[in-house]
């Protein structure tokens, strides 16, 4: 099962540490990542296969939710049917 | 492989734009709860939608976290009342049961306080329309409407005028809270043609062309 994390706010240290620790921890594989900064904007999508994932969807976003408050960032996660069911026939 | 750009699209659909899914319904059949005793209709009408719908508003809240989109309502649709309620005859006893099971639930709404007379009424519907601004001004969930037409049938003006004239009784009639519930009703008319009882043109064609 894959799903999309998106990560949106200003930019700072430590984002993507903290984030990819937090997969780590909970055995998220991250398969595809993509980042980018513009005017002090972060954003950052990663693709991750969450099969293997200690924690549920559900409380892997809550997880996310809670680092990204802590960061200032907002950090969404989402399965990937969404995005196929929405841009592919 | 979705784009990365695609990804944004989405997230900004939801966030800035608002999309969401408006609403989920399940719609179960209360044709099994048929009883000539109200008090076992009603009975029976609560514990199959509790039991059908119990979980429904968790579910919906699942699937809202799994995909991310908000799931604005949640609701339950049941067979018209005005055909489950026949044997027995006591419609409003059923309102109020719908109305305890859409409390039960956590539904936003519960739809079926229905009647479907585009090809004409029986008595039974006839009193059960009768009905409608009272289980409306008793509940707080149910939610009523009664079918006049279809492309099929055409449009029962019967009905039509005699909920109108419902309406004006209701409304300028005893202050009580049934007379002063508006009923909320809707009807898809056809131009093409009336029920041949009813000399006058429908006058959708009318307002098309105007």
């Amino acid at each position: 099962m894959k799903a999309i994390i998106t990560v949106l706010g200003c930019d700072r240290v430590g984002i993507i540490a903290d984030v990819t620790a937090a997969l780590a921890k909970n055995n998220i594989n991250i398969l595809d990542i993509s980042q980018t900064i513009m005017q002090d904007i972060f954003t950052m999508i990663m693709l991750t296969d969450i099969s293997e994932s200690r924690k549920t969807l559900a409380e892997v976003e809550d997880e996310m939710e809670a680092i990204g408050k802590a960061l200032g960032v907002s950090i969404t996660v989402q399965h990937s049917d969404l995005f196929h069911s929405m841009h592919r026939i | 492989m979705i784009n990365t750009s695609e990804i944004l699209e989405t997230i900004t659909m939801i966030r800035q734009e608002h999309l969401d899914v408006r609403t989920i319904t399940m719609g179960i059949s209360l044709l099994d709860c048929i009883h000539h005793s109200a008090a076992k209709t009603a009975d029976a009408v609560y514990d199959k939608i509790m039991r059908k719908a119990g979980k429904l508003v968790e579910t919906g809240e699942a699937i809202e976290k799994e995909y991310g989109i908000p799931i604005i309502n949640k609701r339950v649709s049941v067979t018209p009342i005005s055909i489950v309620g026949q044997a027995s005859g006591d419609y409003l006893a059923l309102a109020r049961a719908l109305d305890r099971a859409a409390a039960g639930t956590g539904i936003n709404f519960i739809g079926g306080y229905s009647a479907l007379v585009q090809k004409g009424f029986t008595g039974g519907e006839e009193r059960f329309l009768e009905t409608i601004p009272e289980a409306l001004a008793e509940t707080k969930l149910v939610c009523s409407s009664v079918n006049v037409a279809s492309t099929k049938a055409g449009i029962n003006m019967t009905r039509w005028r005699g909920w109108a004239v419902l309406s004006r009784k209701r409304r300028h009639g005893r202050r009580t809270a049934a007379a002063w519930a508006v009923p909320s009703w809707w009807s898809l008319p056809t131009p093409w043609r009336t029920i041949p009882s009813w000399p006058g043109r429908s006058t959708v064609r009318a307002s098309r062309n105007a």
